[in-house]
């Protein structure tokens, strides 16, 4: 008995629910200091920076980052591409987390959550691009659910249900590339509005087709990087066919996000050529512009190819980690290094210790839950009595 | 170094010129990388 007892206090006394606790508290009670204090209380956002880490992290990379489901199911439901089916299901529920984080951190941000619904029944402004992005998320996020339950409905055993919504997915394949296409995009529109306040190299008639084409390979990426996460966390979780395809899913999407770096980088170089901005490459923001162009577009772009020809799967994994971390670089530089650059430094935006912390508490309530699902649902494996439907 | 323009069209004479130039590089280069990207597929 006292045996027993022993060895559930070890098996809960894991490092990682040591640290996961330990952050979870910390942020517990950031929360409360932010619903109970306001904004003033927890961050550094002012009138000048309304936009912060929340939305530079949590919302435009999280958007971003969460955009490997619509691509993988794109590619299988739509495309045909049944050999990377495999990657439709882990993909789906990172989508799924993200966009469900970006829900609760944007509370962080705008506070008083029972008013989120207010855009879509209380005002007029269905003209703005802002409702325009939170109407898609509000609608993308609800597919995304309806494109996971079959999973959890075949953990639960609920046959006919998970019947009925399989038979959707193709349905909710094209919503989900729908309403992608649109916020995606829109998200870059948002700093159209700001001409004057974001740094000439960033700024661009072009910044909504920037989101959405940095989208498709931030979730190309993603697939090749929570893939490597989970071969390497979830090992034992993983299923015969998932084992067998992982190495035709590197090999092929490492092919697409290279192709589709390369359209990128070519775009932004004409994006600078288009407004004439040459001249601002020699100043210091225009060197960490090309330290973002070169290094985490054009160096990723061969590193995808140079893996691929040799059929190398270990780079094509690193790369799609420096690739997720040229997207998070990209969004960051966008919605707070770039933006209000003209500003003296004293009145520069730089994130409180407790806007970190909120960050970090979000990414590891994420975290927590994935690990929830992946050891229970059939997401790495398939469901014994499901394989046929697949 | 900025170049000054006195005219609108001056500065759209110059910007469209270097674009067309780019589209041009962009279509060779994006040609040839494609063909490295896939140089390998016929041998697997």
């Amino acid at each position: 008995m006292l045996s027993n007892a022993n060895n559930t206090a070890k098996s809960i006394l894991t490092p990682f629910n040591l640290i996961t606790g330990a952050i979870v508290l910390v942020g517990l009670v950031l929360t409360l200091m932010r619903f109970t204090g306001g904004l003033a209380r927890v961050s550094n956002l002012t009138d000048y920076n309304p936009w912060g880490l929340w939305i530079g992290l949590d919302l435009l990379t999280g958007v971003a980052l969460a955009a490997g489901g619509f691509v993988s199911s794109a590619a299988v439901y739509i495309f045909g591409l049944k050999k990377y089916h495999a990657a439709v299901r882990p993909a789906i529920l990172t989508a799924f987390l993200g966009y469900a984080l970006v829900v609760v951190a944007l509370n962080y941000d705008v506070g008083i959550p029972w008013r989120l619904p207010y855009p879509f029944i209380m005002q007029q402004g269905t003209t703005s691009v802002l409702f325009e992005v939170g109407l898609c998320v509000f609608l993308y996020l609800t597919v995304l659910f309806l494109e996971f339950s079959p999973a959890a409905l075949e953990w639960l055993g609920m046959r006919k249900l998970r019947n009925l919504v399989h038979r959707l997915t193709v349905v909710l394949t094209i919503l989900g590339v729908i309403l992608s296409t649109l916020h995606q995009s829109s998200l870059g529109a948002l700093f159209l509005i700001a001409p004057s306040k974001l740094h000439p190299l960033w700024y661009s008639s072009y910044l909504p087709v920037y989101f959405f084409i940095s989208a498709i390979i931030a979730g190309l990426s993603m697939v090749l990087f929570e893939g490597a996460f989970c071969h390497h966390f979830f090992a034992d979780k993983l299923g015969e066919a998932h084992r067998q395809e992982k190495d035709q899913i590197a090999l092929g999407f490492g092919k697409a996000a290279s192709w589709v770096l390369a359209g990128y980088f070519a775009i932004k170089v004409f994006g600078i050529s288009a407004d004439n901005n040459w001249h601002y490459l020699l100043t210091g923001y225009g060197l960490w512009y090309l330290v973002e162009l070169l290094g985490f577009v054009l160096l990723p772009c061969l590193l995808y190819a140079t893996g691929v020809r040799g059929r190398r799967l270990t780079l094509i994994r690193w790369t799609a980690g420096w690739t997720v971390l040229g997207i998070i670089i990209n969004r960051l530089n966008i919605c707070i290094i770039a933006f209000n650059w003209h500003l003296p430094a004293s009145e520069r935006y730089f994130p409180h210790w407790m806007e970190i912390g909120i960050s970090v508490f979000l990414l590891t309530c994420g975290l927590i839950v994935f690990k929830f699902i992946v050891s229970r649902m059939p997401v790495l494996y398939s469901h014994p009595e499901y394989k046929e439907t697949h | 170094m900025e170049t000054i323009y006195f005219t609108l069209y001056d500065y759209l004479t110059h910007t469209k010129g270097v674009a067309y130039i780019l589209i041009v590089i962009i279509l060779i280069g994006m040609l040839c990388f494609w063909n490295f990207l896939t140089g390998k597929d016929k041998d697997l």
